[in-house]
């Protein structure tokens, strides 16, 4: 009796498991697909052949650029969020001075605010000083909005540290920004790679920043891009699944390689309502 | 020590970089979203102050209370749908083999952007070659619904991407709390003769409590947020039947250029979060649990 419950408790969490996972498999499948072979044969059969010319042909024909955009945009951003907000970090738990814990409240409501409350004032703040249609409005927009969260992220870490770290230095005679740079930030290295990968997810992913604000195609990230590019291969359903798996790839890879960190980020961004 | 530590100039160095952003593209954007509300402004010309009438017109326009009625709706559904990924994570934190990493291929969706999310449902949708039809087809069910199509089927069939999206998640998140809970405690009850059904539901699920509530605030918050998903499934169609707050607001904005009215949708949004944000925490909050 036993046994058949936990059979039957393994079979609901294969299930789950496998509706989590099947339509991106489908997605591979029909990506190397020919429109006959996908339109004709069963869903589920494997392609005739592989058919990687499909990755060939979207690549070149507009989603390498928008590929190679998002990879710059998310790297200095993330570059940014984490330098910024371990400073905020290092002067909010190490140094003592009167409006501390305000500051620290400011960035937890950012945490709460819907950011389609403030895209219409950002949009027309970027116009009046002719960043519409800059990629750096991209990258300032993702490092304001995503320093909240990988504050929350540091700040734990950045309390757990022992204060006579500082002390000691202090007696030696080292400045405040030795103390950051070579002492302190090496020391929260670990933290901050869950941050990279956190800030990773979300600027890659980003979508309304760029969608209001770049409106060259040379600009666009892979978000944007896939949207233009699959309005006009409307029907190539093999290109269509071609460019969304490029678009998927490095976030996969990167999951397949940290997991433990992808875990360990998702879970701390938890609060992030 | 002291000294060095309050230096004003080096404080300053550390914090305002990153306060400056936060105020500048944060703050400020959030205050002057009320301020452009009271604007008559196309987003290029002149604005001309009409006090509270976008406001009021708001309060009037019936496509803006169905947009709402909308948002609370996927609201609802992702609180109800808690229940069912509450029961996946008490199965799954019950000495399950591979534990770990059936809630890692849960999380994979959660990874993916809106936009890849939509594009593929999207296909999974498709009503002649979508791999949803040939799956009810080959249960023999002939007539399926026109998913995306179909006015009074549309706000489903948008909730099961946002289902698929986020059931890692919150899995990963019940897991983590159920797995903080004393072995001993269970152990306890155990020998007592509790059996495992009374186990989850009168000691583990009493225990998550604070967890819980935490991801209800979470799932209504996020779903008045709602946006890129329908932007790209259906753009708020068929007939502004999946049309949520976030979405009516950039329509108005960006394709009727009614910054003004817009704006105002915007600012509305930001105050029903915070007042829903409110409620979903008081009423969600025990006594001793007020002051978070």
């Amino acid at each position: 009796m036993k046994k058949v419950g936990y059979i039957l408790l393994y079979v609901c969490l294969t299930a789950v498991a496998v509706f989590q996972v099947f339509p991106i498999l489908w997605l591979f499948l029909f990506s190397l697909k020919n429109n006959q072979e996908i339109f004709s044969k069963s869903p589920f059969s494997l392609p005739s052949e592989f058919r990687w010319e499909n990755y060939l042909k979207v690549w070149e024909s507009g989603i390498g650029s928008y590929f190679w955009n998002s990879v710059w945009i998310t790297g200095v951003a993330i570059v940014f969020t984490v330098l910024l907000a371990s400073m905020a970090a290092f002067a909010i738990t190490r140094m003592q001075w009167r409006w501390n814990k305000l500051v620290l409240g400011l960035f937890m409501v950012g945490l709460m605010i819907p950011i389609h409350s403030s895209i219409i004032p950002l949009f027309n703040m970027f116009l009046n000083v002719n960043m519409i249609d800059n990629p750096w409005s991209i990258v300032i927009t993702y490092t304001a909005y995503n320093l909240p969260i990988t504050l929350m992220i540091l700040l734990g870490f950045y309390y757990t540290l022992p204060r006579e770290i500082e002390e000691a230095a202090i007696m030696d005679g080292c400045s405040v920004h030795r103390i950051f740079f070579k002492i302190i930030f090496p020391m929260t290295i670990p933290v901050i790679s869950t941050t990279v990968i956190i800030n990773m997810i979300y600027n890659w992913n980003e979508f309304v920043f760029v969608n209001t604000f770049i409106s060259s195609d040379e600009y666009k990230t892979l978000t944007v891009g896939i949207q233009n590019f699959i309005g006009q291969y409307m029907t190539d359903w093999g290109a269509i699944g071609a460019t969304l798996i490029i678009s998927m790839l490095p976030i996969l890879l990167a999951f397949l390689f940290f997991s433990n960190k992808v875990v360990e980020g998702i879970s701390s961004s938890a609060v992030k309502g | 020590m002291n000294r060095v530590m309050s230096n004003k100039w080096i404080i300053g160095m550390y914090i305002l970089p990153a306060f400056l952003l936060i105020s500048i593209f944060i703050f400020v954007p959030l205050l002057l979203s009320g301020y452009y509300g009271l604007m008559d402004w196309d987003g290029i010309g002149a604005m001309k102050y009409i006090g509270m009438e976008n406001y009021f017109n708001a309060i009037r326009d019936g496509l803006f209370w169905s947009s709402a009625f909308h948002s609370f709706m996927l609201a609802l559904f992702s609180t109800v749908s808690l229940i069912v990924y509450l029961a996946i994570s008490l199965i799954l934190a019950s000495k399950i083999k591979g534990s770990n990493l059936l809630r890692k291929i849960y999380l994979i969706p959660m990874l993916l952007s809106s936009v890849a999310i939509a594009q593929l449902w999207i296909k999974v949708f498709n009503p002649s070659n979508g791999i949803l039809n040939s799956i009810l087809a080959s249960f023999g069910v002939d007539n399926p619904p026109a998913w995306l199509a179909e006015p009074n089927v549309v706000l489903y069939a948008i909730f099961i991407p946002i289902l698929w999206q986020y059931a890692g998640f919150y899995i990963l998140i019940y897991y983590a709390a159920l797995k903080n809970i004393p072995e001993s405690i269970v152990e306890a009850a155990r020998i007592d003769g509790a059996t495992p059904f009374q186990i989850a539901y009168k000691i583990k699920l009493p225990l998550i409590m604070g967890v819980v509530k935490v991801t209800i605030v979470l799932a209504v918050v996020g779903s008045l947020k709602y946006f890129d998903l329908i932007y790209v499934m259906t753009g708020g169609g068929p007939n502004g039947a999946s049309e949520v707050m976030a979405s009516y607001m950039y329509k108005l904005a960006f394709s009727s250029n009614d910054f003004g009215y817009g704006s105002a949708i915007g600012f509305l949004l930001l105050i029903i979060t915070l007042i829903v944000t409110f409620i979903v925490r008081k009423v969600t909050a025990s006594k001793e649990e007020l002051q978070y």
